[in-house]
């Protein structure tokens, strides 16, 4: 995946630029507004992680611009601002996602891969599977191995969102905002209780586990080999 | 020299000059007007005897011809007096009379002489008199002058002005020296309050401007600044023991994180320790994060930048997906959570901020109910929805311990914390930001006990009251 980052702030540049590397992605830099719409014009991005205030040129220009020219390219906005104001904005000013500083590194990297997969989406497929697991999304219904999981249906759409994006990392605020459609920090661990709960609706009585827990960043759907 | 500038540029001094302009302007249109009116007045006198005098002397004149008139012109000419008899040749030579000489023309008028005109007399040839007089001709070419000498009405008339003169200067000195007090202290009170001001400027927000007792003016501008300056002083003392907290508040994470990484770091720890120790310090991290966007969060919605983006907002549907959102987490520690939601309530208000604020609101109640080391039964906490009184009442209560009745208003300040050990975790701004949210939504925050007569577990009750949308 090769994703351009715009940041002025040279250090935090670095770091992305290292994490990300590590990370397996391919990573391009622009310090400025001027140089970052340049690249985003001249090359193809998988993801676009762009800061909102910078110099030249501010983030959010940057992004209608690109969009005006039907670039499609997933952005993901990082803004000191949080306020809920703020974040509508953004996204209305055609960011995919928003995320605020000060933020942990797994949680952008999370959000940015679920940012690159989305061009092979699964909303159009009727029915999700992991391993044994189906979910059928037009009639609501989950099986394991055959048998019928009775779900509340705040924990289908829970499943619907970890089915969705299975195989990544998905976090517990990405959790939170797209399943409950909060976006603030709740503090307790209000999400890590719903988990369990689907977990054990999901994996008890059935042979191998789903739902993996991934420390410090969050959890993942995936079939165990 | 720079005092005497400063002088003039005091409000005073510049009012006081200004009236003493207008004084001598005014002054000196009166004494004009005056000394006009009086030499008029006096001069209509003059005439009036000069015209008496031509009457009396026409009967004679008339009764006993040239020579009646003559004897009698030259008996008036040695009584003493100020008026003046001549009789003249036709060709201007003085025939009889108190005249020596007199200045050339004057035969040639007939009638009234309306300008003074100039005299010399019998006797005293250096001094020059003047006079106004009638001239009348007589029927043999001869012409006899009537007049009145006009130094005794002048005389009077230069002391009226002098007088009058007198008493401009003197009433001018007074009222100079009044102006000059009067303006003086009330430039010392103007001083005073820039005395007081100034130390208030450096700082020393106790000091007041100071009041006389009088009621005036500046007694009165002195009280409003100074309420003002109470309401300051006040605002300035919260904010002061704000920074107080929070430099405690922030202090106390950032000296953990950093004692942590030195503890750390001076030990001989194995790999499995330093990750240890970095996660903890992550944590310890975005505990201090959490504090600075709750502030962040207060001190914004507090601005009001939110307010406009109030709209139709489900409370019903908030409430609930809350409760819902939060039931597993009561029911994991063993508390209950009873909903009572009314549906169907809605209320201009912002969907996130209220959520947030619930949500608060329930993770407090169940923190309180619960007692991990004393575990109960029955702890449970109620989440109500209902309008009541023309109110919208959203409350969270629990059956927790509570708090006393004296500290309600205490603890939705920032950075209070009534558990002074902070065992509970939690920043101390929680029901602050509430506080802050409702008073956006025009609303009210109460606290009350959720059960009075239990001794041991009173509870809390938070009541949310909104207004009914209109």
């Amino acid at each position: 995946m090769k994703i351009l980052i715009i940041e002025d702030d040279l250090e935090t540049a670095a770091y992305l630029t290292k994490a990300f590397r590590e990370a397996g992605l391919t990573v391009d830099h622009a310090s400025d507004g001027d140089s970052g719409y340049f690249l985003a014009t001249e090359n193809s991005y998988d993801v676009m992680v762009v800061d909102r205030m910078l110099p030249k040129r501010d983030g959010l220009s940057i992004i209608s611009s690109l969009r005006d020219q039907g670039n499609e390219t997933p952005v993901l906005i990082l803004s000191a601002l949080g306020q809920v104001d703020d974040r509508v904005t953004g996204l209305r000013a055609g960011g995919d996602d928003y995320l605020t500083k000060p933020y942990a590194f797994s949680e952008l990297l999370a959000r940015v891969e679920i940012l690159g997969r989305r061009k092979g989406t699964r909303d159009t497929e009727t029915v999700y599977r992991v391993g044994d697991l189906e979910l059928d999304r037009l009639s609501h219904e989950v099986r394991r191995g055959g048998q019928v999981i009775n779900l509340q249906p705040r924990e289908y759409s829970l499943l619907e969102y970890l089915m969705n994006n299975a195989g990544q990392v998905v976090t517990r605020t990405m959790l939170l905002e797209n399943v409950w459609d909060y976006h603030f920090d709740p503090q307790t661990n209000v999400i890590d209780v719903h988990i369990s709960r689907l977990r054990s609706k999901i994996e008890k009585g059935f042979e191998g586990s789903l739902l993996h827990t991934i420390r410090g960043a969050g959890y993942i759907l995936k079939a165990s080999e | 020299m720079a005092r005497l500038n400063a002088m003039l540029k005091t409000t005073a001094v510049r009012l006081s000059l200004l009236y003493l302009l207008l004084f001598v302007v005014s002054a000196t249109v009166l004494l004009f007007y005056v000394s006009a009116q009086s030499e008029k007045a006096l001069r209509g006198q003059t005439e009036r005897a000069i015209e008496r005098d031509v009457r009396t002397i026409n009967n004679t004149y008339r009764r006993s011809g040239v020579n009646g008139l003559v004897r009698q012109i030259e008996r008036r000419s040695r009584q003493p007096g100020s008026s003046l008899y001549i009789i003249a040749s036709p060709n201007g030579e003085i025939f009889a009379g108190n005249v020596s000489e007199i200045q050339p023309g004057i035969f040639d008028q007939d009638g009234d002489i309306d300008e003074p005109f100039k005299y010399k007399r019998f006797g005293d040839f250096d001094a020059e008199y003047t006079a106004l007089a009638h001239v009348m001709q007589l029927p043999n070419g001869f012409k006899l002058l009537v007049g009145r000498d006009l130094a005794e009405p002048d005389r009077f008339n230069s002391l009226i002005e002098r007088a009058l003169m007198t008493a401009l200067a003197i009433m001018g000195i007074g009222a100079l020296a009044i102006w000059f007090f009067v303006g003086r202290s009330a430039l010392k009170r103007i001083d005073r309050m820039s005395v007081a001001s100034e130390k208030i400027m450096a700082g020393d927000l106790s000091q007041r401007l100071p009041v006389m007792g009088s009621g005036d003016e500046f007694d009165r501008m002195s009280t409003s600044l100074n309420t003002m300056l109470g309401r300051i002083e006040q605002l300035n003392e919260g904010l002061r023991q704000v920074s107080d907290n929070i430099a405690h508040d922030l202090k106390t994470p950032l000296t953990r994180l950093r004692n942590r990484a030195e503890a750390t770091l001076a030990s001989k720890a194995t790999a499995k320790d330093y990750r240890a120790a970095l996660e903890d310090m992550i944590s310890e991290s975005d505990q201090l994060i959490r504090i600075f966007s709750a502030l962040l969060m207060i001190s914004r919605v507090e601005a009001g930048s939110a307010a406009a983006k109030l709209s139709d907002l489900d409370l019903s549907a908030v409430a609930l997906d809350a409760a819902e959102l939060y039931e597993p987490v009561a029911e994991d520690v063993d508390v209950k959570l009873i909903t009572d939601i009314d549906e169907n309530i809605t209320i201009n208000g912002n969907r996130e901020l209220i959520g947030q604020t619930l949500s608060n609101l329930i993770d407090n109640a169940i923190k309180y109910a619960s007692d991990e080391n004393n575990p109960r039964d029955d702890a449970s906490i109620w989440v109500r929805l209902k309008e009541q009184d023309k109110m919208i009442v959203l409350s969270v209560s629990d059956n927790g311990p509570g708090i006393p009745d004296d500290k309600f208003d205490e603890v939705t300040k920032r950075f209070v914390r009534l558990d002074k050990s902070r065992n509970k975790p939690g920043t101390g701004l929680g029901l602050s930001l509430v506080d802050a949210v409702i008073r956006m939504h025009s609303g009210k925050l109460e606290l009350s006990a959720t059960n009075a007569t239990q001794k041991e577990f009173p509870g809390l009750t938070v009541d949310l009251k909104f207004p009914v949308k209109t």
